[in-house]
């Protein structure tokens, strides 16, 4: 059996599932199930001068029959006081002491203040930091969260003075509503970060009530923006990780987050330069009992691919993530339609035609079978039908045999110049 | 099922047993299968239906919770959706063309066109409106769904309709022929008040020959629609047939449709002679009304009967016998003139007949005694024949010949649809072709006066 325990930035972990900090990690209770489930560590809910919540506080966004696509919250930090949260931080972690306990923080972006609860929390014995620089709803409207997550400057200066009274690693979780990811991202490693994590959640407004007009979600007819997370925001959360794991002035491990729903989920994140990840969407959708499937399935997965260690596979296709510039533009591929396995829905046919490159004709062959042909000189192998076809296996997309050397548009513009010099 | 209905004595309790049986699906079951649609394009479903409803259209529209669309696409296609919900053989058309049938499994598109009608039942919306008056005048004879359907479209391109119809309800096949645990009565009044919306005016209880002459209808209108169905069952031609307990298979739907359910079947052993859809309508009528026993008479197989499978298998669920390659030869009455037992004799099936069908010959010597309390006879239906020569119009055997692209018979101001021109020995005609055919016969009379009218929706 492959081993799935990580030591990410020094903290080792039994498996590289941490609870993100958020509603399912609110008290020592749902932490304890949660570890008793088998998640391998949790970062608690941010900790910081305690808030006021309103009602209610989520929404979801639901596609085709299908719950929870996307997720919203307008939930702030905890609202408990601190020295609860301190209590069950410590008996929790005495209960499990081989799982990761991470405490989240955010107060002002004033050195004393930071220093004031990195001791604090230190004291009851915790992993590591979680510096929440990202949350993007009410926090950041009183200069927190994002407000500090959206200045390089400030990530900079507010990762130094948690390091500064620090004894253990320190994380500094980064906000996706920037333009930039590894501007920050490279300002937490300047600030001294052990680490970054990321994504937080995405600025979002979940929907409108069709009847009574009220923004989603509605507390006595106002509305304000929230944290949008789940599946969707999987594609967003996973470019971030490249770019900053394939750029070289961040280089420090990455925690992944950000629609992480599977253990295929896990493997693309590591295999794109995480370190581990935290899950939180998943969990409140379904439940702790998630942690059976991702563990097994991660293993299973490595066995099957003859991988002994999970940490194998963390950053490799970190070198095949890089600029539209280096493509090879004289890769040719196109798309091939199995008639066997075909079952004639036409969706590839009318997809391609109305609104790709109409390279598929619907025919009929000698038998008098209704068939589908892809007229390869005119496919620009897009993969549009391939994504359409409800059918695994009807639609191939073929590499073709390269008929010129790999040419990328940097290596024809370098051409060019050379022939323009001489 | 027995088991239950022996307890049940009064017609109030048999009513029960006569409410539709299949549970209508509710919006979370409608949403998951109306999700599994893959929305083809070009599909095949489409194709199979007889009408032509967009059906992936219909089932999008329900995803996105447009059910006045959804209802509005079905119904545009086929005036009689919500009926042909209940009653089409779905597997052997649309369904049964779904591309899923190749992956996983088909949807229910049935079930779904049912929930999106329905909902438009439930709150009573008007679909469609009355074009533009035309000055033109089409009297239709008979409001079944070939009427309904061609009075729905005329009316629609502005076209004064008059429909008469014999009984005291409209609706025909859909309103009394089709046994109301399959489709409740209310659905398809529902759709003939969409169609008196219109502004066609249907007059019931009106006989052609007693109350409005034929030659009258072909004066007084631009165009006369016979579209009247079939009539009776045949007589079976044996001895006994006046007895007491012989009963006609339509009329007994008709009766059960209009809410009165017979009380003389509670405990009694019934034979139903005929295996097509309406022998599968008395047999399971007969089950609901408390009878102990029923069988169906076949003188041919399994293979042969023209019931569909779906109907087969209902019945079968409903606990009916079936005895194959048997012929009633002899009613024999009791002291007081009631049928108490059947004579009959076994067959053989020999070479393929003018139909198309293998011919049932009697097996000599093979007689034999059944004891029985009720015979329904469900041997087919006769044709209006009175009818169709008081509008002079060729036939063949009663079925009326027309031209088959403008349905015009051989009176060229009277044309014809639905049953009444479908052939003999075709299995079952289905209510889906009649609606159609209505379709097309309004869109060919169209056709022939849009020149003619100045003004036209």
């Amino acid at each position: 059996m492959a081993d799935i325990s990580i030591n990410f930035a020094g903290i080792k972990s039994p498996n590289p599932y941490w609870l993100a900090s958020a509603p399912p990690t609110n008290t020592g209770y749902q932490v304890q199930r949660a570890f008793e489930a088998g998640w391998g560590g949790a970062v608690w809910k941010t900790l910081g001068e305690p808030v006021l919540n309103v009602t209610s506080r989520f929404g979801a966004s639901h596609f085709n029959g299908q719950r929870v696509a996307g997720f919203n919250n307008i939930e702030l930090i905890s609202d408990r006081p601190l020295d609860v949260n301190l209590k069950e931080i410590y008996e929790t972690k005495k209960l499990f002491p081989d799982r990761v306990i991470i405490a989240s923080l955010m107060v002002e972006p004033k050195r004393e203040k930071w220093h004031e609860i990195v001791k604090r929390v230190q004291d009851v014995g915790v992993d590591g930091f979680e510096l929440n620089l990202g949350c993007p709803h009410g926090m950041s409207e009183r200069g927190m969260g994002s407000a500090i997550g959206q200045h390089p400057d400030l990530v900079e200066m507010t990762t130094m003075y948690a390091k500064e009274a620090a004894e253990v690693p320190v994380i500094t979780k980064l906000t996706p509503n920037i333009t930039d990811i590894t501007a920050t991202a490279k300002a937490a490693a300047r600030g001294g970060a052990d680490a970054i994590s990321l994504i937080n959640t995405i600025n979002s407004l979940i929907g409108v009530d069709l009847d009574t007009w009220n923004t989603l979600p509605n507390v006595n007819g106002k509305g304000a923006h929230g944290g949008y997370c789940g599946p969707a925001v999987k594609p967003i959360a996973l470019n971030m990780v490249g770019e900053c794991a394939r750029n070289p002035e961040v280089n420090i491990p990455i925690s992944g987050i950000g629609g992480i729903s599977t253990w295929q989920d896990t493997v693309e994140f590591m295999l794109m330069g995480a370190g581990g990840v935290q899950i939180c969407t998943a969990a409140m959708h379904h439940g702790f009992r998630i942690i059976d499937d991702l563990t097994e399935g991660l293993e299973n997965y490595l066995d099957e691919k003859g991988i002994d260690s999970l940490s194998d596979i963390i950053g490799k296709s970190v070198d095949k993530y890089t600029d539209w510039s280096n493509l090879d533009l004289n890769h040719k591929v196109v798309a091939r339609i199995n008639n066997d396995v075909c079952i004639n829905c036409n969706k590839c046919h009318i997809a391609c035609e109305d609104t790709s490159h109409q390279c598929i004709d619907m025919l009929t062959d000698e038998n008098g079978n209704d068939i589908l042909r892809v007229r390869e000189d005119d496919c620009v192998g897009c993969n549009l039908c391939s994504i359409v076809c409800p059918v695994d296996g009807a639609i191939d997309m073929i590499d073709l045999i390269p008929t010129e050397a790999p040419m990328s548009w940097n290596d024809r513009q370098a051409a060019i110049q050379m022939l323009e010099r001489r | 099922m027995r088991d239950l209905l022996k307890n049940l004595i009064s017609g109030e309790a048999l009513a029960a047993n006569f409410e539709e049986s299949k549970p209508s699906f509710n919006s979370e079951q409608a949403l998951d299968e109306a999700n599994r649609c893959l929305y083809c394009y070009d599909a095949p479903c489409i194709t199979a239906c007889p009408t032509g409803i967009d059906i992936p259209g219909f089932i999008k529209k329900i995803v996105s919770g447009n059910l006045k669309g959804s209802a509005t696409t079905i119904m545009d296609s086929n005036p009689v959706g919500a009926s042909c919900a209940r009653v089409c053989p779905t597997e052997e058309l649309c369904e049964g063309a779904c591309v899923l049938n190749y992956s996983t499994k088909p949807i229910p598109i049935g079930d779904l066109q049912r929930f999106a009608t329905d909902w438009a039942i439930k709150n009573e919306e008007v679909l469609f409106k009355a074009g533009k008056k035309n000055g033109k005048t089409v009297a239709i004879v008979g409001s079944g769904p070939a009427g309904l359907s061609t009075a729905r479209e005329l009316a629609r391109l502005g076209y004064e309709v008059t429909i008469f119809e014999a009984k005291s309800e409209a609706g025909g096949l859909d309103t009394f022929g089709i046994v109301p645990f399959r489709l409740p009565k209310d659905i398809s009044l529902w759709e003939v008040e969409q169609v008196e919306n219109l502004g066609v005016e249907i007059r019931t209880n009106t006989e052609i020959g007693e109350d409005i002459f034929a030659d009258d209808l072909v004066e007084q209108y631009d165009a006369v629609v016979l579209a009247i169905g079939m009539s009776k069952v045949p007589m079976l031609g044996i001895e006994g047939e006046e007895l007491e307990g012989i009963y006609d298979a339509i009329d007994l739907v008709e009766r059960t449709k209009n809410g009165d359910y017979a009380e003389e079947f509670i405990g009694k052993r019934v034979v139903i002679i005929g295996a097509g859809n309406t022998a599968v309508d008395g047999a399971t009528t007969s089950v609901r009304l408390g009878a102990d026993n029923v069988k169906i008479l076949y003188r041919r197989t399994e293979a042969e009967m023209t019931a569909y499978d779906f109907e087969y298998e209902f019945a079968k669920q409903d606990g009916v016998e079936f005895r194959w390659l048997t012929n009633p030869k002899r009613l024999i009455s009791d002291e007081n003139g009631h049928v108490k037992q059947m004579e009959c004799v076994k067959m053989e099936l020999h070479e393929v007949g003018g139909d198309g069908r293998p011919r049932p010959v009697e097996k000599e010597g093979s007689e034999f005694l059944m004891d029985v309390d009720i015979v329904v006879k469900a041997i087919g239906q006769t044709r209006h024949m009175k009818m169709i020569e008081d509008f002079g119009l060729k036939h063949n055997g009663g079925v009326v010949k027309v031209d088959p692209e403008t349905f015009i018979t051989s009176n060229p101001k009277v044309y014809a649809a639905g049953d009444m021109i479908f052939g003999k020995g075709l299995g079952e005609a289905m209510v889906v072709t009649a609606a159609q055919q209505g379709k097309d016969t309004a869109l060919a009379i169209h056709e022939r006066f849009k020149e003619s009218v100045t003004d036209y929706a």
